[in-house]
C-alpha cells in the first residue's frame, strides 16, 4: 500500500527542504503582505505593526517582491519532484468525498488517527492539496496586483484589478487558516515536526 | 494625501514623506534600516545574526532584478484598459507626498518646459506651444502603491509624439523628470513610447487643476502613481540611471505594469 522511499524516511530530504524553505517564504510574505495591505486597508481593520515585516510600506514591498521568487521557485520544484517521483499519486490518491466525509466526521469525534507518518488520512489529503491550490491562486491573484496591464486575461478572471486584491487577501487568510490548523495538528503529534526536518 | 471619505484616512505614506523631508539623509538612512526589522524588533529577537546592511543591500539588488524582469515583462503593444466616462472617480483623490495646501503655484505666463540630455532641441517649450501639440485624452485607471486606484480622465499629447518632436535619442535608457514640487522621478524609455503614455495639461476636460500637476502631468496608466510626476518643470533624456524621489528610499524603479 505504501512505499518506503529509503528505509525508516518518512519524508525525502527534498521534501522537507522544500517545506522550510516554504515557511521562510510565507512568513516573509504574509508579514510584509499585512504591512501593505495597512497601507490602503480594504476592509475596516489593520494589522497591528508589530507583526508585521518591513517598518514602511517600501521595506515590506522590498520583502514582498524578494520572497515571491522563493515561494514560486520553490513551489514549482515541490510539484514537479512530488509528480516525477510519484509521490503525488502515491500519498493523495484516491481522494474520495465519502471517505473525506467520514474522516472529518471522525476527526470532529476525536477518533480520527492521524498519527501514522505514511498515511495520509482523506482531511489530510485535502487540506494538504487546498493549501497547494491556495498557494497557485495567491501567485495568480498576486500577478494581477503586481502586473495588471501585462496579464489581462487573469485579470479578467479575478475581477478586475481592485477585485484581484480581494481575492489575494481572501487566499491569505485562507492559507493562514490553514497554518492554524496545521500547528494544532503538529502540537497533537509533535513527533511529526522531528519528521518534516529530519525525515524519521 | 488624502482619499475621498468612503476610504479609511490613511495617511501613511504622506506622513511618512512629510517625516523624511524633515529628516536628515543619514536619519533617512536609519529610517530605511528599521525595513530589518519586525515591527521595531529585530527580525531574529535581538540577536544579531542578519547584518542589516548587507540585508537591505540584499533587498535593493532584488529590486535591481525585479527591474530587469519587469522590462523584459513588458510588451509595448498592451494597452491598459479604458473606461467610460461615467465610471470616473468623483472627486478623484489628491496625492503627493505633502499636504494639500501646499501644492506649488505655477505661474502659467513665465512657465517654461526644460528639455535636455540626449535630445536634438533643446529650446524651452512655453504651455502655448505645448497646447498646439496634437491632443488626445483618455480615461483610465491610476494605482497607486498602497494598493487604492481611481479612474480619471487625462488629456494632452502622446509622449512618444513630443520625444520625436524634440529629437531624443529612444535608444536610450531613460528618461528623467524634475518637477516644481522637488519631486523627480524617471522611466524606462519603452513605457515613454507607449501609446497610451500622454503627458497631459488637461484633467477631465479642464485645465490640470494645481492639485492635480499644473501645468502637466506624465500621465502612465501602465505605471503606479509615484511614476506618474506632476508639475514637470524639466524632461531629460539619459543612459545615466536618474532614480527617483522614493524610488531612492526602497519603491521598486520600474513600479508598474
Amino acid at each position: 500500500m505504501v512505499t518506503m522511499t529509503s528505509a525508516g524516511t518518512v519524508h525525502p530530504l527534498w521534501l522537507r527542504l522544500t517545506h522550510w524553505a516554504n515557511v521562510l517564504a510565507v512568513v516573509v510574505l504574509v508579514t510584509s503582505g499585512w504591512r501593505i495591505y495597512d497601507a490602503s486597508p480594504i476592509f475596516a481593520f489593520r494589522f497591528p505593526a508589530g507583526i508585521t515585516l518591513g517598518g514602511w510600506l517600501g521595506g515590506a514591498l522590498l520583502w514582498h517582491f524578494a520572497a515571491m521568487w522563493l515561494l514560486a521557485a520553490n513551489g514549482l520544484l515541490y510539484v514537479a519532484l512530488n509528480l516525477a517521483s510519484g509521490r503525488f499519486a502515491r500519498r493523495f490518491l484516491p481522494l474520495r468525498a465519502r471517505d473525506v466525509l467520514h474522516d472529518f466526521v471522525a476527526a470532529l469525534k476525536g477518533k480520527l488517527a492521524h498519527d501514522d507518518p505514511w498515511h495520509y488520512n482523506a482531511v489530510q489529503k485535502l487540506a494538504y492539496l487546498f493549501v497547494v491550490l491556495d498557494s497557485a491562486l495567491l501567485v495568480l491573484s498576486g500577478l494581477v496586483v503586481w502586473k495588471s496591464v501585462q496579464f489581462p486575461v487573469l485579470r479578467e478572471l479575478m475581477g478586475g484589478f481592485d477585485n484581484a486584491r480581494v481575492v489575494h487577501f481572501v487566499a491569505m487568510a485562507a492559507l493562514v487558516a490553514f497554518v492554524v490548523v496545521h500547528l494544532a495538528m503538529v502540537a497533537l503529534v509533535p513527533k511529526t515536526l522531528l519528521m518534516i526536518t529530519r525525515g524519521r | 494625501m488624502r482619499k475621498p471619505k468612503k476610504r479609511l484616512d490613511l495617511d501613511e505614506t504622506a506622513i511618512v514623506g512629510a517625516a523624511l523631508k524633515s529628516l536628515p539623509a543619514p536619519a533617512r538612512r536609519l529610517f530605511l534600516r528599521q525595513t530589518l526589522t519586525l515591527g521595531g524588533l529585530s527580525l531574529l529577537s535581538g540577536c544579531t545574526l542578519i547584518d542589516e546592511d548587507a540585508a537591505e543591500r540584499a533587498l535593493m539588488k532584488v529590486s535591481r532584478f525585479n527591474d530587469r524582469v519587469q522590462a523584459w515583462l513588458f510588451d509595448p503593444n498592451r494597452l491598459a484598459p479604458t473606461y467610460p466616462e461615467s465610471m470616473l472617480t468623483r472627486p478623484f483623490p489628491f496625492n503627493a507626498y505633502y499636504d494639500r495646501d501646499e501644492v506649488p503655484e505655477v505661474d502659467a505666463d513665465s512657465y517654461r518646459l526644460e528639455v535636455g540630455g540626449l535630445v536634438a532641441d533643446k529650446h524651452a517649450w512655453t504651455l502655448a506651444e505645448l497646447y498646439r501639440l496634437p491632443q488626445t485624452d483618455q480615461v483610465t485607471r491610476h494605482i497607486c502603491v498602497e494598493g487604492w486606484s481611481a479612474i480619471g480622465k487625462w488629456g494632452g499629447v502622446t509622449f512618444a509624439t513630443f520625444l520625436k518632436r524634440v529629437g531624443a535619442d529612444l535608444t536610450a535608457k531613460y528618461v528623467g523628470f524634475k518637477c516644481a514640487d522637488d519631486y523627480f522621478t524617471s522611466i524606462d524609455m519603452a513605457t515613454a513610447l507607449h501609446a497610451q503614455t500622454l503627458l497631459t495639461f488637461t484633467y477631465d476636460g479642464r485645465t490640470l487643476p494645481p492639485e492635480y500637476g499644473f501645468p502637466m502631468k506624465l500621465r502612465m496608466p501602465t505605471k503606479l502613481g509615484y511614476k506618474n510626476p506632476k508639475h514637470i518643470t524639466a524632461i531629460f533624456v539619459t543612459n545615466v540611471y536618474p532614480g527617483g524621489y522614493w524610488e531612492d528610499q526602497g519603491y521598486n524603479w520600474f513600479g508598474g505594469s
